[in-house]
C-alpha cells in the first residue's frame, strides 16, 4: 500500500492525537499510521506480567518481535510500563527456550524414568500422553488424571484446556496457579457477594482520598497502580492519606503516612479492631439505612483446621513412635498435628472467648467446608466485644522496637480514616491477605467495616482485591479453570450448572463429574498418594511454586506416574518432569487476559512460534483427537464412592459414534466449522499469522506425524464466543470477539456496549438497576450474586434454625475473629519466614531470569533480615546463611540493608530464584476454605553457613 | 562471593605484580608511564588517597585486591591503559558491595588506602567512603520517561540516604507521577551497585570519580539557610583576588590607563 505524503501527515497526527486524548482511532486510520512507520508493524497486546493490564504495542520485524512500547490509548498504564513490561520484547528469546517435544528414554529411545532427556517428535509426544493417560483412567479413574493449570493461560487456553478435562476425561482434578494466589479473594467474593470478582475499578484511584495497602507490597508488584496512586497523593497531598499496613517494611512505605508493621495473621484482629471502633465507639457512623436493606450477618465454624494433610491419609501412614508418619518427619509432624488437634494459645484466647474457648483448651479440628449461617447483629457486636485498641495492640504490634504508644496511635488513626465520615477510602490487598491459612476470613473481614460504613461499590470507596497474575481473573476465575468451577460462576456440584454447561458444549448431560475437590495442593498430594499417575503442567512451574516442594518433587520423581510439562523454558517443572513439550509463548499465538478491574484484553498472534513451540491450546485440540466417546465416557467409580453414569449410550443418541473423537465434539464441531470460518480477507485476521487454525511456513509435524496444517476454522473466536454465551444474561456480558480486537479492552459486564466500571451500584451497574427494579427497593445498591443467597439461622455457636431464610440482593458481613497460623516461632525455630516476589523478576523467573538486563539487576535472591537480627546470629551483610524449617534448608545472602526492612524476628526470601528453593522451606498449610497457600508465615532458623 | 580467590583472578594479580615490580626498568617503563597519566576515569577502593597521592603512595602490591571478598578489585595490567598494578574496579562489571568491614582497607602497607578516611568515631564506616559519585543521565535513564523503573534506587545499599526518588506528576497521562531517582553526593559511596543494577543498555546512572563528577564552590558564600554548610568555613583563607583588570597594581593602572580615554 502506498501512501501519498499528505494521508501520511493526516494518518500519523491522528494516531499522536488520540493517543494523547486516550481514545482510539478508527481502524484503518491506524493500519495507515503504521504502514507509514514502515519496516516495522505495531499491533496492540496485552503486558505479560501482572494483574495490572498495561496495555502494550508490539513492534514486529521480519517475523521476530523486536521492540515494545506502553500503549498511550490503554487506560490503565497510558503508554507507561515498569520495568518487567519494558522487556516484554525480549521474553520469548531466551537462548535456552524449549523447541523439540523431550523425552526421558534409555539407550534405545524407550521411555525411561530415569533416563536422560532427548528429542522425540510431537507424534510420539502424544503417543506417550495418550498411553498413560489410558493408564491413569484405568488404575485410579477420571481422578488420576490432572492438570496444573493457571492464570497466566491465555482465555481461549483455559477454556480449552477444562473441556478437555471435565468434558472429555470428566476429571475435574484441573486447578491453576492462581489458587495460589487469589482463591481466598475468590471465596471471600462468593461468601460476600455470591458473585466472584472486585466492585470497583482502577478509577477509584483518582477519586479516593485515602489509600490503606494490606498486605500488598504495591509499589513493587502493582508499579503503574502505584504511580497512579503516587499521582493522587502528588494532586492532594493535605487531604489523600496513604497507609501501608504489611509485616515488614518495604518501598510501598515510602509514600505513606502512616506505616503500620504488625505480627503476621493479626490483619485479623486489626480489621475487626477497626470494625469495634465502629459498633462500640462510633456507633453514629453506621448507615443503618444501608445495612438493613443491603446486609445480613454471618458466622462460620473457627475449628476447621488449616488445609494441611489429615491423619489416615496414605502418605501420613503408618504413625511411628518417634512422631514421625508415612513419608513425613516426626518434625513435620509438629506442624501437621496441629491439622487435628490445636492447643488455644494466649494470643488468640480472647478473640476465641466468645466461641467458648479459652487459653490451652485442645481445639479439635473438623473440616467445615464453607458452611455459614445467618445470625444478629447483637451476635455480631458480642463477637467484636474482645477487640478493644488494648487487646489488638498488644497482639498485632510487629516490631519489637517499636513502641505500644506510637502503634496505638497508628491504629487509632487508621480506624479515624475509615470512620470519618465524607472521607472516601480504599482498601487494597493482595498476597498478604490471600495467602493466609484465613485467608478467606481475612477478605470477608474488610467488606465488613466498608459495608457498615456504606463506603463500599461506591465511586472512590471500596475494599479491592488487586490481581498478582495477568490473567488470574480472565482465565482461571471466569473460564474457571478450578477443580470446583465452570465457567461464569457456575460450580460442579450445582446439578443445574452443570445440565447448562452441558448443554452448551453438546455433551450428554450427567457426563460432568460433580466431586470438585482436587484443588493444586490435593493434586500435589494426590500423587504422593498414588492416586494422581498423570499430570501435566500448563503455564506454570509447579514444582517450583508449592511449598513444601521436596514432598512433591519427590513423589514426581520416584512414583509410578507421568509427569509432562508445556512451558517455554526449562524450569524446575521440566525438569522434574518425564516428558516436555515447546510451547508458543504469549504473542506467538492469538489470546485474551483479563485484568484485576474486570478488563479483558485481546491480542493478535505477532510472530510464528520458535523451533517446533506450538501453543496449548494446539496441544489440548491434538491430545483430544487421541481419544474417543468409547474411551472417556463409560461408567466409573469415584474415590469416595460416588458413581459416575455411563453416558456413552446418550451419546449415540445425540449423534455421536463410539468413535467419535472429542477433537470432533469439544473443538472441531459443526457449529465452530460453520460460524467462525478463516476469514483471512477480512479484520481482525488479515494479515495475521494463526498457527493454530492454519498452520504455518514452519510446517511442524503435529500429533498424527502430517504436517500441522492447523483446525482450519477460527477455534479462538469460537472457543471465546461459546465460553462468553455462559456469562451472558447473568451478570458476566462480554462483548463479541472482533469488538475487543478494536478496543482497549472493556471491563465486564458489558452490557448494550457500555461497561460497568462499579459493580452493584444502582447508578452504574444494569444488572443492580434491574434487581431493584424487579424488588421494588429503594436502595442504592443490589449485591446480585446468587451463590449462598439462603441461610440457616443461629448464633456464634452454630445453627439453631435449620429452616433457610432467602437474602435476595443481600451482601454479607462475617463474624471471624483473629487466630494464629499453625506454625509460629519458638525455641527452635524462632524466626518467621516470609516470602514474595520482587519488581524486577515475575514468579518463578522462567522469563525475567532470561532477559539479561533484569538478571543483572536482580542476579539472585536475597534474605533480607534486620541488622539486630544478623548481629543476633552472628551474620554480617553480605555473608550467606542457612534458612531452614521443618521441612528443609536453603542458603541465601543476608541483606541488612537492601529494599525491604523487617523487624527483628522476621526475614523475607523472594521466591523467583531457583537456585535459592525457598519452597523447600515454606509449608503447605493453606486456607481451609480457599485452599490457597499461605507462603508469608511459617518458623525458621537462621545461621550462618 | 567465595571468600577465596578464584583461580583466574589469582593469575590476573600474580601477572600485574609482576608487571609492577619488573615495571622499574626496560621497556615497560614508558608504557607504565603513559598509562601512569592517562586514566582520569578510574574508580579506586575505599579510603583511597586522591588520585595523585594515591598514584605515589601505592607500591601496587595487591593486598586490597586479595583482601575483596567479592572480586571486585583489580590490578591494572600494561596495555590496560591505566596505570599498571593500581588497584581499580568497574562497577558495572563487579561494583563494590560495601562490605561493613572494609576488608581491603586495613591491609593496605603504605596507607594509600587512607583509613582513617573510613571510620567514623573510631570505628570503620564503609557509609564514609568516596569512592566516586553517581550521576544521572537523563536522556537514558527510563524513569525520566515515566517508566516505573528505579532498579538504581532499590540496589543501593545507602537507598532512601544515597539515593531518593523524587515524585511528580506526568501531565502527559494525567493519572500517573514520574518516579525519578535523585542522588545525593553527601551520602552516595561511589559503591556502583546502581550502574551494575541499571537496566539500559549502557548504564543510565554511572559512578565517576568525585574529582570528574563534581564541581566545587568556594567559600565565600555559606548558605544562610543551612547550618550544617558554616563548616565549610575551616578551610576558608585569607581572600586575595586577581583578575585581568585587576593584575597590575593600584598605582601602574592610574599611571599608564589615561592614554586611551580620550
Amino acid at each position: 500500500m502506498s501512501l501519498s505524503r499528505r494521508e501520511f501527515l493526516k494518518s500519523s497526527a491522528a494516531a499522536s492525537a488520540a493517543a494523547a486524548v486516550g481514545m482510539s482511532v478508527p481502524a484503518e486510520l491506524q493500519a495507515n499510521a503504521d504502514t507509514a512507520e514502515s519496516s516495522w508493524r505495531w499491533d496492540k497486546a496485552a503486558c505479560r506480567f501482572c494483574g495490572t493490564g498495561c496495555g502494550i504495542m508490539m513492534a514486529t520485524k521480519n517475523g521476530k518481535i523486536v521492540a515494545v512500547k506502553g500503549d498511550p490509548a490503554a487506560p490503565v498504564n497510558r503508554g507507561l510500563n515498569c520495568i518487567k513490561g519494558y522487556f516484554n520484547a525480549k521474553i520469548m528469546y531466551g537462548a535456552d527456550r524449549l523447541t523439540k517435544p523431550l523425552l526421558r528414554m534409555d539407550a534405545n529411545g524407550k521411555f525411561d524414568k530415569h533416563g536422560e532427556f532427548g528429542e522425540i517428535t510431537w507424534e510420539r509426544a502424544f503417543d506417550e500422553m495418550e498411553k498413560n493417560i489410558r493408564k491413569a483412567l484405568k488404575e485410579s479413574g477420571p481422578e488420576g488424571v490432572a492438570v496444573f493449570a493457571s492464570g497466566q493461560y491465555t482465555i481461549m487456553e483455559g477454556y480449552a484446556a477444562q473441556k478437555m478435562m471435565k468434558g472429555g476425561f470428566r476429571s475435574n482434578a484441573i486447578d491453576p496457579n492462581a489458587r495460589h494466589c487469589m482463591a481466598s479473594a475468590v471465596v471471600g467474593f462468593y461468601q460476600t457477594f455470591g458473585i466472584d470478582e472486585p466492585s470497583g475499578c482502577y478509577d477509584d484511584i483518582e477519586l479516593t482520598d485515602t489509600v490503606v495497602s494490606w498486605g500488598s507490597n504495591m509499589a513493587e508488584m502493582h508499579p503503574i497502580l502505584w504511580s497512579r496512586v503516587t499521582d493522587r497523593k502528588l494532586t492532594d497531598p493535605d487531604r489523600v492519606r496513604v497507609i501501608n499496613m504489611s509485616t515488614y517494611r518495604h518501598r510501598t512505605s515510602d509514600l505513606a503516612d502512616i506505616e503500620i508493621i504488625f505480627t503476621p495473621n493479626t490483619d485479623l484482629a486489626m480489621w475487626n479492631y477497626i470494625a469495634h471502633e465502629i459498633v462500640y465507639n462510633h456507633p453514629e457512623s453506621i448507615d443503618w439505612d444501608f445495612l438493613k436493606t443491603n446486609i445480613v450477618f454471618a458466622a462460620s465454624p473457627v475449628n476447621l483446621g488449616y488445609g494441611l494433610r489429615r491423619a489416615g491419609e496414605k502418605s501420613l501412614m503408618p504413625v511411628r513412635a518417634d512422631g514421625s508418619a508415612g513419608n513425613y518427619t516426626a518434625k513435620e509432624m509438629e506442624t501437621i498435628n496441629h491439622e487435628m488437634v490445636h492447643k488455644v494459645s494466649a494470643a488468640e484466647a480472647p478473640a476465641l472467648e466468645p466461641y467458648g474457648y479459652k487459653e490451652g483448651d485442645d481445639m479439635v479440628n473438623k473440616p467445615a467446608g464453607l458452611k455459614h449461617w445467618e445470625i444478629t447483629f447483637e451476635e455480631y457486636k458480642k463477637f467484636l466485644a474482645p477487640y478493644t485498641l488494648d487487646y489488638v495492640a498488644k497482639v498485632s504490634k510487629g516490631d519489637p522496637d517499636e513502641s505500644i504508644e506510637s502503634f496505638k496511635k497508628k491504629l487509632q488513626t487508621l480506624a479515624d480514616l475509615y470512620i470519618e465520615k465524607g472521607r472516601k477510602i480504599v482498601s487494597f490487598w493482595t498476597m498478604g491477605m490471600n495467602q493466609h491459612t484465613r485467608g478467606t476470613w481475612v477478605n470477608t473481614l474488610s467488606y465488613n467495616v466498608h459495608f457498615m460504613l456504606n463506603k463500599q461499590a461506591l465511586p472512590g470507596s471500596g475494599a479491592f482485591s488487586l490481581t498478582g497474575q495477568p490473567s488470574a481473573c480472565g482465565t482461571a476465575r471466569e473460564v474457571g479453570t478450578f477443580c470446583h468451577r465452570l465457567p461464569a460462576d457456575m460450580m460442579v456440584k450445582n446439578p443445574h450448572h452443570r445440565k447448562r454447561t452441558e448443554n452448551g458444549w453438546h455433551i450428554p448431560e450427567g457426563t460432568l463429574n460433580p466431586v470438585g475437590k482436587q484443588h493444586i495442593m490435593k493434586i500435589h498430594r494426590d500423587i504422593e498418594d498414588g492416586l494422581v499417575k498423570f499430570a501435566w503442567v500448563n503455564v506454570c512451574n509447579a514444582y517450583q511454586d508449592s511449598a513444601s516442594a521436596k514432598h512433591w518433587i519427590k513423589a514426581a520423581r520416584e512414583l509410578d506416574n507421568f509427569i509432562v510439562t508445556s512451558d517455554g523454558y526449562p524450569g524446575i517443572s521440566a525438569m522434574v518432569s518425564d516428558m516436555v513439550l515447546p510451547s508458543a509463548m504469549i504473542y506467538e499465538k492469538w489470546g485474551a487476559y483479563g485484568n484485576a478491574e474486570r478488563r479483558s484484553q485481546h491480542w493478535r498472534q505477532q510472530v510464528i512460534p520458535v523451533g517446533h513451540a506450538m501453543s496449548d491450546t494446539w496441544q489440548w485440540m491434538e491430545l483430544s483427537k487421541r481419544f474417543t466417546v468409547d474411551d472417556l465416557w463409560g461408567p466409573y467409580t469415584l474415590v469416595g464412592g460416588k458413581k459416575l453414569s455411563d453416558v456413552r449410550k446418550a451419546a449415540y443418541e445425540m449423534g455421536y459414534k463410539g468413535d467419535t473423537t472429542m477433537y470432533e465434539i469439544l473443538y472441531a464441531n459443526e457449529r465452530a466449522k460453520k460460524n467462525y470460518p478463516i476469514t483471512l480477507d477480512k479484520f481482525p485476521q488479515k494479515g495475521y499469522d494463526n498457527s493454530d487454525c492454519n498452520g504455518d511456513s514452519r510446517n511442524v509435524l503435529g500429533g498424527d506425524g502430517k504436517v500441522a496444517k492447523g483446525c482450519g476454522f477460527m477455534v479462538h473466536e469460537y472457543l471465546w464466543e461459546e465460553y462468553a454465551s455462559f456469562g451472558r444474561g447473568h451478570g458476566h456480558d462480554l462483548a463479541d470477539f472482533v469488538t475487543y480486537h478494536k478496543v482497549r479492552g472493556l471491563k465486564w459486564p458489558v452490557v448494550d456496549g457500555k461497561e460497568t466500571p462499579w459493580r452493584f451500584n444502582v447508578k452504574y451497574d444494569p444488572y443492580a438497576a434491574a434487581a431493584v427494579a424487579k424488588s421494588g427497593s429503594k436502595s442504592t445498591h443490589a449485591f446480585y450474586g446468587p451463590l449462598a443467597k439462603s441461610l440457616q439461622q443461629g448464633n456464634l455457636l452454630g445453627v439453631t434454625d435449620t429452616k433457610k431464610k432467602p437474602l435476595p440482593d443481600k451482601a454479607k458481613i462475617f463474624a471471624r475473629p483473629y487466630m494464629e497460623p499453625p506454625e509460629v516461632p519458638d525455641k527452635n525455630y524462632d524466626t518467621w519466614l516470609c516470602t514474595g516476589r520482587v519488581l524486577e523478576h515475575w514468579h518463578s523467573g522462567t522469563m525475567t531470569m532470561r532477559v539479561p538486563e533484569l538478571f543483572r539487576a536482580v542476579p539472585e535472591a536475597l534474605c533480607y533480615m534486620n541488622p539486630k537480627t544478623a548481629e543476633e546470629k552472628g551474620l554480617k551483610q553480605g555473608d550467606l546463611c542457612w534458612v531452614e524449617s521443618r521441612r528443609g534448608k536453603v542458603k541465601a545472602h543476608v541483606e541488612t540493608r537492601g529494599r525491604n526492612r523487617p523487624p527483628r524476628g522476621l526475614v523475607f526470601v523472594p521466591w523467583f530464584d531457583e537456585k535459592v528453593f525457598i519452597n523447600k522451606v515454606c509449608l503447605d498449610a493453606t486456607c481451609p476454605q480457599s485452599k490457597q497457600t499461605d507462603y508469608k508465615k511459617c518458623a525458621v532458623k537462621i545461621y550462618k553457613a | 562471593m567465595s571468600k577465596k580467590l578464584s583461580e583466574r583472578r589469582k593469575f590476573l594479580l600474580t601477572m600485574a605484580r609482576g608487571v609492577g615490580l619488573a615495571s622499574i626498568g626496560g621497556l615497560v617503563w614508558s608504557a607504565y608511564l603513559d598509562e601512569a597519566t592517562a586514566a582520569p576515569l578510574l574508580l579506586r577502593p575505599p579510603g583511597a588517597l586522591s588520585e595523585s597521592d594515591f598514584l605515589s603512595t601505592c607500591i601496587k602490591c595487591g593486598l586490597c585486591v586479595e583482601a575483596c571478598p567479592y572480586d571486585t578489585l583489580m590490578l591494572a595490567k600494561p596495555g590496560d591503559n591505566k596505570p599498571v598494578g593500581t588497584p581499580f574496579f568497574v562497577p558495572r562489571d563487579i561494583p563494590c558491595y560495601m562490605c561493613p568491614d572494609i576488608p581491603c582497607v586495613p591491609v593496605c602497607p603504605t596507607g594509600a588506602l587512607d583509613e582513617s578516611s573510613v571510620t567514623t568515631e573510631n570505628v570503620l564506616d564503609i557509609g564514609a567512603a568516596k569512592m566516586g559519585l553517581a550521576v544521572v543521565d537523563e536522556g537514558s535513564c527510563i524513569a525520566f520517561w515515566g517508566i516505573q523503573c528505579d532498579a538504581c534506587y532499590r540496589a543501593c545499599p545507602l537507598l532512601g540516604h544515597a539515593i531518593t526518588i523524587e515524585y511528580s506528576k506526568n501531565e502527559r497521562t494525567g493519572k500517573h507521577a514520574f518516579m525519578k531517582p535523585v542522588v545525593h553526593a553527601d551520602v552516595c559511596t561511589g559503591c556502583g551497585m546502581c550502574e551494575h543494577a541499571c537496566v539500559t543498555k549502557k548504564p543510565a546512572i554511572f559512578v565517576l570519580p568525585n574529582e570528574v563528577a563534581q564541581g566545587a564552590v568556594d567559600t565565600n558564600y555559606i548558605k544562610g539557610w543551612d547550618k550544617k554548610d558554616e563548616s565549610r568555613l575551616k578551610d576558608a583563607k585569607e581572600i586575595k583576588t586577581t583578575t585581568r583588570l585587576s593584575k597590575k597594581s593600584a598605582i601602574n593602572s592610574l599611571n599608564s590607563g589615561l592614554k586611551d580615554l580620550y
